[in-house]
């Protein structure tokens, strides 16, 4: 009997201490949010979107959100980080003060003069691989236009390894229209700068199947 | 070159070259005939001996296992059987504790009150009157004449004391007859007492009556078991087929039961173990719950084979009373400590449940309602929590009868596998068999015109009165 009951007992201990599998299955997500002039007028979606992600996002996940302004490879520009703690209840309170912090920010928003996406993702690589987390992604909502400030250097290869990229909302813009060929080759190009540097690639742009963005 | 080419030997005639070709194989085959003939005889002989070996190695194999289901089957109904009558042994031993052991006594009781209604009744036995002196006297007296008026006076005043005398002697009559009634009357309740006395009795001998015919019942069953009698195994296979199928029914119950227990502490859990952890493909928080239920359930087993309900374990059930009545209330004491953290987690549950839905309501940007009454949900998930580990306390009876009738059951369809495989091997040794004299046939039919050509060259070689034998015909043989 008192054999048993401490097999039991270590069992519950052991399950306690642990000795699971904590990292592979954890998801890590880091979304760039546009802020420049063309496309502040769409940030009030990228809201849905972030809402939609805390909802799935369970302990152990990490989310970050930070701004594309003109210079975004800075910790400045992160809105709001959190890596949600293993305890559901404290995971839920987290999820709410996050929501406080994106909810503040898109609010008081400022648009940018110039547009460093470049910046950002890099950021955004530097983050997700500090989280330790098996699954990666970067959210990218943006018009993909980059318009890097003067004596910016944004022009060196990706280190995406492990990373999807998934653009969200990439809408067209005026000179788009005038030559749609110009939105082909922005995309392409952030898809092989993306690909070139072991990433992944993948664009969103239909915002109703918000359960798409994070498939594998 | 091709083989096509190398085959054609007539180019622009394939017929030829085929033919040719034919003829040559033919012929190959002819001279193989005899080696082929034994081949393929040999080859069909070894397959349906290994078959015909296998065949009966299954089929001794399927009487080994219906033996043992036998023996298992008979040992089970014996102790099954054994068990019943001990516990009828016992009701009537209750019986007797309770019931009989009172019987001097209530037999000292029935003696005293007969004694004493024996006395009543000798006292209020009727006496005859006294026969009084007088009559003679009167008898005397009324042979005198009466004309003297002396006489008439003396006979009148006598008249008169017979009289006062007769009134006295009815009174007193009425009277004696009087108490007689009054002792009688008394008599009633002691009559009653003694009628009710012999009814209790007479109950009491009519419930152990009945508990020896239940007896007798189970002692004839018992001798049927041991007899090892076809009824008896009937019976028993019959029996352990019902409770195989009940005993399924019941664990698809507690199973369900299993299923909303861990349901009710499988979040809470994550609270404890951590929601993000993963132990192979499950969550830790998931095998944490299912682990709390199965050690619920292990109790549960422990607490009923401590209680002697179920024997699955007989070491628990061989232990001596004492150390069995402390494990009774070790285990109970441990599924009471459990059911109340099952009700603690699952209030717990309710409590995160209701956040998260505040959440997903907050980030839907839906207003959040409160709802009336909610305290309702969280009590009845309480004491379900509370409940469901005692209810699967009680999963180890149909757990005992299933799997001892799935012994018997699953052992039988087992034989009756190794029976129909028996049967297959069998089958295919003799299709292989046969299959041997069909290729000798087949082989023959192929190289048809070689045996044709050999029988007219042996009929031409033979001598004239040898070319057509006379063969005997029924009656010859009949007279051979």
């Amino acid at each position: 009997m008192k054999k048993i009951l401490l097999i039991a007992l270590m069992g519950i201990l052991v399950l306690n201490a642990g000795c699971a599998d904590t990292t592979s299955r954890a998801r890590s997500v880091f979304m760039l949010l546009d802020t420049s002039g063309t496309y502040k007028a769409e940030i009030d979606k990228a809201r849905a979107i972030i809402n939609y992600l805390l909802g799935t996002f369970e302990p152990g996940d990490s989310m970050a959100v930070a701004r594309i302004d003109s210079g975004s490879f800075s910790e400045k520009d992160i809105v709001a980080k959190v890596t949600f703690d293993r305890r559901p209840s404290v995971a839920t309170e987290q999820k709410r003060l996050f929501k406080t912090k994106v909810d503040r920010f898109i609010t008081q928003s400022k648009g940018s003069a110039h547009t460093d996406i470049t910046g950002g993702v890099v950021q955004a690589v530097q983050y997700l691989n500090e989280t330790g987390a098996g699954q990666k992604y970067i959210l990218i909502f943006s018009d993909l236009e980059e318009d890097l400030a003067k004596g910016h250097v944004r022009d060196f290869p990706l280190e995406m390894a492990g990373c999807q990229a998934i653009a969200l909302n990439v809408t067209k813009l005026r000179s788009d229209n005038v030559d749609p060929r110009d939105y082909f080759k922005r995309v392409e190009g952030w898809k092989k700068r993306i690909e070139d540097g072991g990433g992944s690639w993948r664009l969103l742009n239909d915002l109703e199947r918000l359960d798409r963005i994070l498939e594998t | 070159m091709t083989l096509v080419e190398l085959l054609n030997i007539w180019p622009g005639a394939p017929l030829l070259s085929a033919f040719f070709w034919i003829t040559i194989t033919v012929f190959m085959l002819y001279l193989a005939r005899t080696p082929a003939h034994r081949s393929i005889y040999s080859l069909s002989r070894v397959i349906h001996n290994g078959l015909r070996l296998l065949a009966r190695s299954t089929r001794m194999a399927a009487e080994g296992v219906r033996t043992r289901n036998r023996d298992v089957l008979f040992n089970l109904g014996k102790e099954s059987t054994e068990r019943i009558i001990e516990r009828e042994f016992q009701r009537v031993d209750d019986v007797i504790q309770r019931d009989l052991s009172s019987y001097p006594m209530l037999q000292r009781s029935m003696a005293d009150q007969i004694v004493r209604m024996d006395e009543d009744y000798q006292k209020s036995a009727e006496l005859p009157p006294p026969v009084p002196a007088w009559v003679d006297a009167i008898t005397a007296l009324g042979k005198i004449s009466s004309k003297d008026a002396s006489v008439a006076a003396i006979l009148e005043q006598i008249h008169k004391t017979i009289n006062s005398q007769h009134k006295g002697v009815l009174d007193e009559y009425r009277r004696v007859s009087s108490d007689r009634h009054g002792i009688l009357n008394k008599m009633m309740p002691l009559w009653r007492r003694l009628t009710e006395t012999l009814e209790q009795a007479s109950k009491r001998f009519t419930g152990l009556n009945e508990r020896a015919q239940v007896i007798d019942h189970r002692i004839q069953e018992y001798q049927e078991i041991q007899a090892q009698s076809d009824k008896a195994e009937r019976m028993l296979t019959s029996s352990a087929a019902t409770q195989f199928f009940i005993a399924g029914f019941v664990l698809m119950i507690a199973t369900g039961g299993a299923i909303i227990n861990f349901n009710l502490i499988a979040l809470p859990m994550s609270e404890m173990v951590g929601g993000g952890s993963y132990i192979g493909a499950f969550k830790t928080s998931d095998v944490a719950a299912l682990v709390i239920i199965l050690v619920e359930l292990a109790m549960g087993l422990y607490l009923m084979e401590s209680l002697r309900i179920t024997r699955l374990f007989p070491i628990i059930g061989q232990m001596d009373d004492r150390t069995r009545r402390r494990m009774i209330w070790i285990t109970f004491t441990i599924l009471f400590i459990m059911a109340g953290v099952e009700a603690s987690l699952a209030f717990m549950r309710d409590r995160l449940a209701a956040d998260m839905q505040a959440l997903r309501q907050s980030l839907a940007d839906v207003e959040v309602v409160a709802t009336a009454n909610n305290w309702i949900p969280t009590v009845g998930q309480m004491v379900m929590g509370f409940i469901l580990p005692f209810a699967l306390a009680f999963v180890a009876i149909p757990l005992e009868s299933f799997v001892h009738a799935a012994r018997t059951v699953l052992g039988g369809v087992f034989a009756a596998l190794l029976n129909a495989l028996a049967f297959v091997f069998r089958l295919t040794g003799n299709v292989a068999r046969y299959g041997g004299e069909l290729g000798v046939n087949l082989y023959d039919l192929a190289i048809f015109p070689s045996l044709w050509i050999e029988r007219l060259v042996l009929e031409k070689r033979r001598p004239p009165e040898e070319t057509e034998p006379a063969e005997p015909g029924p009656m010859a043989e009949e007279t051979s």
